[in-house]
């Protein structure tokens, strides 16, 4: 910067720009409406208001406060996978192994703590190392082989669904880990990971508010930080970014660890919340995240999205759910009212980004 | 804006900086190859601050390889490198910048969903605020990205403007004036005029000259001799990946250059075959015996 500065008056004589122009004069200002619909999240929000607009009026128990915190809560649930999930998205890359991450992890610390008799603080911490190795590993096979985060992600999925069912039933004897709300530390994670306090004579999950933490910690690192910044720019263009100078493979294989965080975070909240984990599950969750993150705005191709958008995603996703069962329609419906809402979303997202900057 | 060209360029001809005699970057007889493919071998360059070096050659002739190896994409398997006398090896593009050379791409010199503003800073972003505070200075990085622009002669609206809503010369320009910025002692550019109209190539000579007055040194590569014969101070000519022209501007005519690119040696042999096909004009093409003559007419607007 200071070079430029010194060599700038140097050899050239005229002024490098004819007089500076205050403006290029042929973009014309939008309207505001319009600049605001052609940020990623605003479109998701119009949906997520609509859906809740759809329930408040054909179900009316959804109306009820407690309701809403038992909405929230299960949106949680699918937010705080969906924003990490998201933010890889938009480094250029998704995670088939995010759904079954989230069982390994809460196998991984309930059955070592059981098995050991050990304070369940120290499962917590080894399922984390565990959540993190898995993603290190899927961020190293992608940058070492260069193969499609698809195919990569697909292996560490099925390997980890066939671990999780064969080490469970070996170590147990059964499909299922055993109670372990009895052991030492179980209060204080519970606590951390699963209590639920009062606000106003509801009762709020605490995952509500790490879900909105979360958000509020990933739209200040996406918008605010320079590894937001990489974060944008790997997914954009992997080879521009590596040529200005962005460590490319540090950005992409900490995406997967976060996922791996993620993975964990939620595996430890159903691990304290039903004291026991079934080995099968987890299969499928990791579409539910994908489609939170592409509902909430974020481009299956990378480069372009939010974090505040799949807070909304996985909102939608939280309101369907629940608002089936209040409705008292039959929840066979929910995958099937799902997919309409997933295409309907992202058709609608699509016409408004075109409106909104077409140039 | 184009109009200043002629001004500018012959302002720089006559006060070349003479100091710096040590070349800022030297291949001596360097090469590459990829596996059994020998894709450049014996290529000897040199760059000199406020010297301008123009790599010429068709398409397969080596020039990518050529500066992938200088930018530190690829690393070279024959001869040396030397970058401030001293021999290097570079293992990342990183390496390469904090040595001062700066890669001008054709195709991937930006991201074109990101801003304006995102873009020039894009790897070498200024921050505020103590560690886990660390945030993006936007306000600073904005206004120093428009004055810079505007240095170049650049003028937009909007900052927060994908960068991928520019022209090509605009986004080449602000890659250009990106490498400046950051305080590049050698700027490679990598074919910046091949996919641009008539005046958007005008603009970028303009700024190559530009960077070439502020000391910099450049390696320009292009296929394109008129191209290079506006702004370059030596000139080689890759061919097959080796050397098949290395001179200094006064020792070779434009016309001697376009005839080395056009592969003329390879055309006068074809000349007689292609005088037997009907329709072809041979009238202009030269005799073998004339490319290797030295260029006669003397140059103008050259001082």
């Amino acid at each position: 910067m200071s070079m430029a500065r010194q060599a700038e008056p140097a050899a050239v004589t005229p002024p490098p720009a004819p007089g500076p122009k205050e403006s290029d004069g042929r973009t014309v200002r939008r309207p505001l409406a319009l600049r605001l619909l052609a940020r990623p999240e605003v479109g998701v929000f119009l949906g997520a208001v609509a859906v809740l607009v759809f329930f408040l009026v054909t179900a009316p128990p959804v109306r009820d406060g407690s309701s809403m915190a038992n909405i929230l809560y299960q949106s949680s649930t699918i937010g705080i996978m969906a924003l990490p999930v998201a933010l890889l998205m938009i480094g250029g890359e998704f995670d088939l192994s995010a759904g079954v991450a989230v069982i390994t992890s809460a196998l991984t610390a309930s059955m070592l703590s059981y098995q050991l008799t050990l304070n369940v603080w120290v499962g917590v911490v080894v399922a984390l190392v565990v959540s993190l190795a898995v993603g290190m590993f899927n961020g190293w096979m992608l940058v070492k082989t260069g193969l499609p985060s698809f195919l990569v992600t697909l292996g560490t999925f099925l390997i980890l669904q066939g671990v999780n069912l064969a080490v469970t039933k070996l170590v147990t004897g059964n499909v299922a880990t055993d109670d372990i709300s009895d052991m030492d530390g179980f209060d204080q994670a519970k606590a951390l990971f699963a209590s639920s306090f009062e606000v106003g004579g509801v009762q709020v999950k605490i995952t509500v508010v790490w879900w909105l933490v979360f958000a509020a910690l990933a739209t200040w690192v996406l918008l605010r930080t320079k590894y937001g910044n990489w974060i944008f720019a790997v997914g954009g263009n992997k080879e521009s970014a590596r040529a200005v100078g962005v460590p490319v493979t540090f950005t992409k294989i900490s995406l997967f660890m976060l996922v791996g965080f993620g993975a964990w975070f939620v595996g430890m909240h159903n691990l304290f919340s039903f004291n026991t984990v079934q080995s099968g599950e987890g299969v499928g969750q990791e579409l539910i995240y994908i489609a939170a993150a592409v509902i909430g705005g974020c481009l299956l191709t990378g480069g372009y999205g939010s974090a505040i958008g799949p807070v909304f995603g996985a909102f939608m996703f939280g309101m369907v759910q629940q608002g089936i069962v209040y409705a008292g329609w039959n929840p066979d419906w929910f995958k099937a009212f799902l997919g309409v809402m997933l295409l309907g979303a992202v058709l609608i997202n699509l016409w408004v980004q075109r409106t909104a900057t077409r140039r | 804006m184009t109009d200043k060209k002629t001004s500018v360029h012959g302002a720089v001809l006559e006060d070349t900086p003479s100091d710096g005699d040590r070349p800022l970057v030297e291949l001596r007889d360097a090469g590459k190859s990829y596996g059994n493919i020998r894709a450049l071998h014996g290529v000897d360059l040199t760059v000199r601050a406020g010297k301008v070096s123009c790599v010429l050659g068709d398409n397969g002739a080596g020039k990518s390889t050529l500066i992938k190896i200088v930018s530190g994409l690829h690393q070279h398997t024959e001869g040396e490198f030397l970058v401030d006398g001293g021999p290097v090896r570079f293992s990342s593009p990183r390496e390469a910048l904090d040595k001062g050379i700066a890669t001008v791409y054709q195709d991937l010199a930006v991201v074109p969903l990101m801003p304006v503003w995102r873009n020039f800073f894009l790897g070498s972003e200024l921050t505020k605020g103590p560690w886990p505070f660390r945030r993006l200075d936007i306000d600073r990085m904005k206004k120093t990205a428009d004055e810079e622009l505007r240095n170049m002669g650049i003028v937009l609206d909007d900052m927060e403007q994908p960068i991928g809503t520019l022209s090509g010369g605009q986004r080449q320009c602000v890659a250009i004036a990106r490498a400046v910025h950051f305080g590049a002692r050698v700027l490679i550019l990598d074919e910046p005029t091949a996919a641009l109209g008539v005046k958007q190539s005008g603009v970028v000579l303009k700024y190559i000259a530009m960077a070439r007055d502020r000391g910099l040194g450049v390696i320009f590569i292009t296929h394109n001799p008129h191209h290079a014969y506006m702004v370059g101070d030596h000139f080689s000519v890759l061919r097959l990946g080796t050397l098949e022209l290395s001179a200094d501007r006064s020792e070779v005519g434009l016309d001697e250059l376009t005839n080395h690119m056009a592969g003329g040696a390879e055309l006068a042999a074809l000349k007689h075959e292609l005088a037997q096909v009907r329709g072809v004009d041979t009238e202009e093409l030269p005799e073998e015996g004339d490319i290797r003559a030295p260029a006669a007419a003397p140059e103008e607007g050259k001082s």
